[in-house]
Order: C-alpha cells, then sequence, then structure tokens
C-alpha cells in the first residue's frame, strides 16, 4: 500500500504539473489569439479542458494517496516511518484518523487533499463561467504543485522506517492530541487555512483576464464565507482544546501558530466588509485585490514561521525543515501577484469614491484598517523575537503581556465600529438619523457603565478590569443598536404583512439573508467578546489534597474523596474525586474528577480537565500531580467566569454565517407611482439610496 | 400645531436629557482617571499574580510561569520560589524582574522591556495604526472635498409636493428616512 501511495502521488504531481502547464499555454494562446482558434493544431478551449481534466485527475490520484495512508495506519504499517513516529497498535479508532493530521508529512498531505477537494469542486461547477474558472483552476493547479512537490521530494508520507526493519509497536500519537475535538479541530481549520486559496485564485484569475464587472465576486462571496466560517470554528475549536487540555485555564496564549491561524482570519475578515462596497458602489477595487492576495500570503507566511521552526511555539510538533520551500514558494506568489497588479492596476479603477466621513462606506474603511492594525499589530509581535535577535542578539518574548497592552485595545475599538457601522447609511448620514439611530444605543453604554460600578468593578484598579467594563458597556450598545435594526424592520413587516414580531423577523431575515445573516454575525460576535471580558475576574486556589481535604474557591468547597490510579493498554491514570458543595449543599450529584494521564508507548503526560460549566462561570479543576513536598495530589482550581458564552457566541456566529450564505427569499412587490422627473434623479442622492441596505 | 408643540417640547426634553447623561458620563470618566492615578496594588497575593503573569516558564515550554502545568518541570518551582521569595522580602517590582532576567535571560520576560530597542516593539503598532487612521481620514475628507457638484434640481411646487409625500411614505412604510 506504501507504494501505491507513493505511486498516487506521483502521478498527482505529474497531472497537477500538465493542468498548470495546458491550461497556462491554452489561457494564453487565447489571450492573443482571441477566438481564433483555427489557427493552432490543437484548439486552446481543447487544451484547457485536458487540464480541466487533468485537475479532476489530481483530485482522485490524492484521494488514493490519502486513502493509502489511512489504510496503513488502521493496519498498523510499521514499515513506514510516519505510522511509527504517529500511531500504535492500541491507539482507539478515531485517533487512527488524528495520526493522519499530527505529523508534518500527514498534515501536507491533508492539505493537498483538502485543496484537490477544492478544486474538484472548482472544476465540475465551470460552467458557471468557464473562462473565470480555467484561470482559477490553473492558479490553483500552480499551489497544488507545490503541495505535491513537497509530498513527493521533501516530506514523503509513505517513506520508509529508518534502518528497514519495521519495529512491533509504533511510538503512539501525541497525548495532547488524543481528545475528541483533535479529530475535527485540524480538519476544520485547514480547510478555512487552505479555503482561502480559492477567492485567491479567483481574485488573481480574474485580475489577469481584466475580468469585467463585478461578477467573479459574486462566484467567490459564498467561498470566502464558507472557508471564513471554517476557520472561525477551526479556531474557536482550537481555543476548546486548549481549555480542555493544556489544563492551564486559559483558552487563548497567544501562540505563534495561533497567531499564524487569526492573521488571515483578519484580513478575510477585512475583504469579507470591504468588497461589499465594490459590489455596490465599485470602489476599493485595488484594496480588495490586496487583501485577497494578502490572506493567501499570511497563510503561507504562517507556515513559513512555524514550519521552520524560526519562532518558538507549544506546537512543537509541527516544526520542521521545509519552511524554507515555504518561503520561497511565498516570495514566488508575491512575485506573481506584484507582476499581475502591475500590469493591470489600470483596471481596477473605482468608479466611485467615499462621499462623507460619515458614511457606511467610511466605516467600512475604519473596520478595514483597525482589522489590519491588529493583523500587523499581531504579526509585528510574532515577528519581533527575529528582529530583537537580529538586533541585540538576544531573542526576547513576545507573549500574552504584551497583546494585552497593544491588541485588546484595538479588539474593543473593533467591537465598537461592529455597532456603529451598520447604523450609517451608504453615501451620507445625515445628523437626524445619527441622533435617532445612536440615541438608544448611547444610553444603553452609559446605564451598563453605570451599572457595572455600581456593582462593584473598580476598572482604576486593574487594566483587565478596565477592559472589561469598556467590553460590556460596548457590547450593551452593539446588542441594542442591532436588536433596534431587527425590531425596527419587523415593525415595518408587521404593518405590511399583520404577522406577529417573531414571525416578522424571520420573514424580514429571509427576505434579506445577507444583511441579517450579517447582524447575528456580529451579535455572535458580541457574546463571545462578553465572554472574552469575563477574563479579568478569574480566580484560581491551589492546594495538596489527602482524603477528606477541603479547598474554596469563590462560593464552592470542594471536598476530596479520594485518590485512585487506574491503567489500561493505552495509558495509566491518577485522579481525584471531589464533591462540590455551595452554601453546604451539595451541587454536583457525580463527583469531579480532574485526571493526570501517562501514556505507555512514549510516557509522555496528559492533563484531563474536570469542568463544571455553567452560564456564570466554569469551575475548572486540575490535577497536577504529586506534591514533591507531601507527596499528596495537588489540584489546581480556577473558576472562570461567561466563558460558555464563547462557545455560545461561536454558535451564533455559524448560524448568522449560514444565513448569510442563503439565497434571499423574493419579496413582495408593489407598484408605487413617483413624480416624472426626467433626468432629475439621477443626480439626485435618493437615487442610491434606496435597496442598499447591506 | 399642538403636535408640532409637544414634538418640540419633546427633543428639548431628550435633548437635556441627553445633555445630563453625557454630562454624569464625563464626570464618572474623570473620576475613574483620578482614582487609577492615585492607588496602587499593594496586596501580596496579587502582586504574586501580577508578577507571575508577566514572566514565562524558562524550562523551554514556550508557556507562561502561572501557566505551566508539567509534571516534573524542571524550572517552574525554582522560578516561583524566587518570586515568593522577592516579594516577601519587600523588593520592588522591577528589582526583582531584573533578577529573574540575571538568573533565567532575558527570555523570562514574556513581554519585552520599554527600553532600548525593546520600545520599538510598543510603539510600532500605535504608530502605523496612528498614521494609517490619519491617512484614511486625509484620504476620505480629500474624496468628500472632491466630489463633482450636482447643481440643484429645479421643481416646480407640485413636483415638490410629490416628492415630499413620497418621501414621507418612504419614511412612514420602512420606518427609516430613506436611507436604509
Amino acid at each position: 500500500m506504501a507504494a501505491f501511495g507513493s505511486f498516487a502521488l506521483l502521478i498527482a504531481l505529474v497531472l497537477a504539473a500538465y493542468n498548470l502547464f495546458a491550461g497556462g499555454v491554452a489561457l494564453r494562446l487565447l489571450a492573443v489569439g482571441g477566438t481564433n482558434s483555427t489557427a493552432y493544431r490543437v484548439a486552446p478551449e481543447r487544451l484547457a479542458e485536458t487540464a480541466r481534466r487533468a485537475g479532476i485527475g489530481t483530485f482522485v490520484a490524492v484521494i488514493a494517496a490519502a486513502f493509502a495512508m489511512v489504510w496503513s495506519v488502521f493496519h498498523n504499517d510499521f514499515s513506514l516511518e510516519y505510522i511509527v513516529e504517529h500511531s500504535n497498535i492500541a491507539l482507539p479508532i478515531p485517533y487512527k484518523f488524528a495520526a493522519l493530521w499530527s505529523g508534518q508529512e500527514g498534515s501536507l498531505l491533508l492539505w493537498s487533499l483538502l485543496l484537490a477537494v477544492y478544486g474538484f469542486v472548482l472544476r465540475v461547477t465551470h460552467k458557471t463561467d468557464v473562462k473565470l474558472y480555467a484561470y482559477a483552476g490553473t492558479i490553483l493547479a500552480a499551489v497544488q504543485v507545490f503541495f505535491l512537490l513537497l509530498l513527493n521530494f521533501a516530506a514523503p508520507p509513505f517513506a520508509g522506517v529508518r534502518g528497514g526493519v519495521a519495529p512491533p509497536d509504533g511510538n503512539g500519537l501525541n497525548p495532547l492530541l488524543q481528545y475528541p475535538e483533535m479529530v475535527i479541530h485540524p480538519p476544520m481549520l485547514y480547510l478555512g487555512y487552505v479555503g482561502f486559496t480559492m477567492p485567491f485564485c479567483f481574485a488573481l484569475g480574474a485580475l489577469m483576464m481584466r475580468y469585467p464587472g463585478e461578477k467573479w465576486i459574486h462566484i467567490t462571496r459564498r467561498w470566502t464565507m464558507m472557508t471564513w466560517m471554517f476557520l472561525t470554528v477551526g479556531i474557536f475549536l482550537g481555543m476548546h482544546w486548549a481549555y480542555a487540555v493544556l489544563g492551564w485555564g486559559g483558552y487563548w496564549g497567544w501562540d505563534p501558530v495561533e497567531n499564524a491561524l487569526l492573521m488571515p482570519w483578519l484580513t478575510g475578515t477585512a475583504f469579507l466588509h470591504s468588497v461589499m462596497m465594490q459590489e455596490k458602489r465599485g470602489m476599493m477595487k485595488q484594496w480588495n485585490v490586496w487583501l485577497i492576495f494578502s490572506t493567501f500570503l499570511l497563510t503561507l507566511l504562517g507556515t513559513t514561521l512555524t514550519r521552520a521552526g524560526l519562532v518558538s511555539s507549544v506546537h512543537a510538533f509541527a516544526q520542521s525543515s521545509i519552511g524554507t520551500w515555504f518561503f520561497w514558494f511565498m516570495g514566488l506568489s508575491l512575485g506573481v501577484c506584484l507582476f499581475t497588479y502591475i500590469l493591470h492596476r489600470d483596471h481596477l479603477k473605482s468608479e466611485h469614491s467615499v462621499e462623507s466621513l460619515v458614511s457606511r462606506e467610511s466605516s467600512f474603511m475604519f473596520n478595514n484598517l483597525v482589522l489590519l492594525a491588529a493583523c500587523f499589530t499581531i504579526l509585528w509581535g510574532t515577528l519581533f523575537p527575529i528582529l530583537s535577535e537580529y538586533v541585540e542578539g538576544t531573542k526576547k518574548t513576545v507573549s500574552g503581556p504584551y497583546y494585552t497592552h497593544v491588541a485588546v485595545p484595538i479588539g474593543i475599538f473593533l467591537l465598537f465600529l461592529t455597532g456603529v457601522g451598520p447604523l450609517l447609511a451608504w453615501r451620507a448620514s445625515s445628523f437626524r438619523s445619527l441622533r435617532r439611530n445612536f440615541i438608544l444605543p448611547g444610553i444603553a453604554f452609559v446605564a451598563t457603565a453605570v451599572v457595572c460600578l455600581a456593582v462593584g468593578m473598580k476598572p482604576w484598579k486593574e487594566e483587565a478590569v478596565l477592559y472589561s467594563l469598556m467590553t460590556f458597556s460596548l457590547a450593551a450598545a452593539v446588542i441594542t443598536a442591532i436588536s433596534s435594526e431587527f425590531l425596527r424592520g419587523a415593525g415595518v413587516v408587521h404593518r405590511q404583512t399583520g404577522k406577529n414580531v417573531l414571525s416578522s423577523m424571520i420573514l424580514l431575515t429571509r427576505r434579506s439573508t445577507r444583511r441579517y445573516g450579517g447582524y447575528l454575525v456580529h451579535l455572535g460576535l458580541v457574546i463571545i467578546f462578553i465572554g472574552f471580558a469575563g477574563y479579568a475576574f478569574n480566580r484560581t486556589a491551589e492546594k495538596p489534597m489527602a482524603f477528606g481535604d477541603t479547598m474554596e474557591i469563590g462560593p464552592y468547597t470542594l471536598k476530596n474523596l479520594g485518590n485512585t490510579q487506574e491503567s489500561n493498554a493505552n495509558y495509566d491514570s491518577e485522579f481525584s474525586q471531589l464533591d462540590v458543595y455551595q452554601g453546604g449543599k451539595k451541587i454536583l450529584a457525580q463527583p469531579m474528577s480532574p485526571e493526570k494521564r501517562v501514556y505507555a508507548v512514549n510516557g509522555q503526560p496528559q492533563t484531563m480537565v474536570a469542568n463544571h460549566s455553567t452560564l456564570r462561570w466554569d469551575l475548572y479543576l486540575v490535577y497536577e500531580g504529586r506534591d514533591q513536598a507531601t507527596g499528596l495530589p495537588m489540584i489546581k482550581a480556577f473558576l472562570n467566569p461567561l466563558v460558555s458564552w464563547i462557545w455560545i457566541g461561536l454558535a451564533v456566529v455559524v448560524f448568522g454565517t449560514v444565513v448569510a450564505m442563503l439565497p434571499s427569499a423574493s419579496p413582495s412587490r408593489a407598484t408605487v407611482t413617483a413624480p416624472a422627473k426626467p433626468g432629475a434623479l439621477a443626480g439626485h442622492p435618493a437615487a442610491s439610496l434606496a435597496g442598499s441596505g447591506d | 400645531m399642538s403636535s408640532a408643540v409637544s414634538s418640540g417640547k419633546r427633543a428639548s426634553w431628550v435633548s437635556r436629557g441627553w445633555r445630563l447623561l453625557t454630562g454624569r458620563a464625563a464626570l464618572a470618566v474623570l473620576a475613574a482617571v483620578m482614582v487609577t492615578l492615585s492607588l496602587a496594588v499593594t496586596d501580596s497575593t496579587a502582586r504574586f499574580d501580577t508578577l507571575g503573569r508577566k514572566l514565562m516558564c524558562s524550562c523551554g515550554c514556550a508557556q507562561g510561569l502561572m501557566g505551566c502545568d508539567h509534571v516534573g518541570c524542571p524550572n517552574r518551582e525554582g522560578e516561583m520560589d524566587q518570586l515568593r521569595t522577592g516579594i516577601a522580602a519587600g523588593m520592588a517590582d522591577q528589582a526583582i524582574l531584573d533578577g529573574f532576567v540575571d538568573r533565567w535571560g532575558a527570555t523570562v520576560l514574556a513581554a519585552p522591556t520599554t527600553k532600548g530597542f525593546d520600545l520599538v516593539a510598543w510603539i510600532m503598532p500605535f504608530a502605523v495604526a496612528a498614521l494609517a487612521l490619519a491617512g484614511t481620514i486625509l484620504l476620505v475628507r480629500n474624496w468628500a472635498k472632491n466630489q463633482p457638484k450636482v447643481a440643484p434640481v429645479k421643481m416646480s411646487s407640485s413636483q415638490a409636493a410629490a416628492e415630499g409625500a413620497m418621501r414621507e411614505r418612504i419614511r412612514r412604510e420602512t420606518d427609516t428616512e430613506g436611507q436604509l
């Protein structure tokens, strides 16, 4: 099967290279020869069709290679180095799948597989716009060739075991990855990360062919939104995994690998907003093209930074020597983007410009500015250790405290814009509409701040509390603004149809899925920010606990019922069982059992956190190991307020994104007789205001 | 007529209420700033947590000192002891942090200092954001200023009345000012 896998990868490389070469030649011939295809021995259209079919062939070959890898993992084929390093006989079946992406070679194979899947969808739906899809498919083939070159020559997943003798068992999967979410978190992340290649290919292709109009944006919109959603879900699943597995009580550590995921998410989010200006008003064309180029390049940069081992990361399992390959590919991609842009930039002239500082367009510009400022800050923080080593000879650490000071204020400003943007009209907002739209959110902001201060928040004592206060107040304002938009629209529908408020809201959302789906996404983000704001009030307690000992944290009393050891084929474990009391009453029927596992095959430990989650807070217990002085189990307890809201907010974001991707239902139509004013309306602001609600 | 009067009264009431609210909010912000300047954290447990969050575990795990949970970590306990000892001895925060740098190296600090080249790490994001903000404001103002002038449309009184009626109908039916 190993030989089959290697052969499939080689065939995939040949087919992808043919797709790139034949597709490139065909498109060049079409570009210089126009429609006069009889001048060539093989018609360019036919050549392009063979290139498309080669792309489909690449998909089949990569699927075959991935199948060979999965088959090898499930059949414990320890003649392969990769299987020895990332699996073992006792590994539970779901984690056998996780072995596919737990190491360098496997994750590259997954990357190539997802790229092939996306490419397959692109190639079978090519009739939407044959020429644009041919350009996009050829560019995608170039990216695919790079990954297949890596898989064939730099990091072959089917390489034989060192020494040539297969061991009886493998080293097993990294214990940190033996957690249910690890079966879905990496594929989700890769779906998002790899998925940004699609809008990149369409944007570059559209620029290369000087695509007329904005149809390419309509075509790629759903690709971009779906990709954005996958990346969002992937990032949050990673946060949940870190929270549940790493046992340090937090969910985001500003690790370089996390930063590498966040950067393209930020530029992708900026693209999703600013692209609306291009669709609606033919503006920001150059900006949008560079946003999507940057998003793709940032996915490569993030991979380069972490895989080349340039920066220290807790994701040490991802480091390797293929960073140089990524470095060169990133340089080449940047060169192609720059060259194409310089050649065709006259095609990207804006049809309109911003007319007022107080308008929806300028709010999008500021939104983009803040998102890019956040992206730059994270990039700067990630690169600073390398820079400081170059300048001073000492590698400085840039971790949580830096980002708390620098990135959190930017995030809070973004939250502010989340609320302000939708309240502004396209082109220009009048003072009257500003006062009307902002008065309720303003009152909500002030009232929340006053209530927070009244209940005892002391923002003057700690920076984190100040940020929390601002977040709660802004969140209240934004929720009020979004609710007002929904209620106002529902009121109109109610007057028109007589339906109740809830039905009116549903109908309203169905009529304009994009606008109201977007509001739901904003609402989800606000809920997530509320969850983040709870961080300022985290509490911890730590104690060696013998049988019968108690520990206090917040309103809870933890009582140790006993410490136990267990073993199975995969791992040995130690755990404590603790009853939880509140006000003298036991509040949980079953005791909480924080656990520490040590895996038999490689002796690596793993924390299994016990978490009692409520809407108010999480009671989060960690079994830290044996106290050196007393020999007793050391239990660390965290009380983390509002964490559940982060996961609830994610669900709302996903729901909103799905709604925004659905086509809008056709509204009922009515004829309105307007006074005839030949030629007058063309220059009148009202002409372009109606119906521009997104 | 009476409706116009009551609308005027309502507007002035809202305006007075708004001024009162913004005035109080400004006072609250001012008070918060004053208190911030006059208070300092003195509690030793809080100091331990605050300083602990500024330090990394130096075993190479790339985790913060307070977050490192490795069984048998060779450095965590040593760092924790050094921190407890420093606080108990009444050392200043900066002296404690300097002691960590001397013993464990510059990488033990979780964030760059505010001296020398490290300062660039702190300044650059804000400088870039400020420049970009200023650039965006200038650009938008420039665009707005250079908008082609639209000649006012001459309408007869009946056309003006019809347009007014249409705008009013849009406002009534969409609950907006015709600016969706």
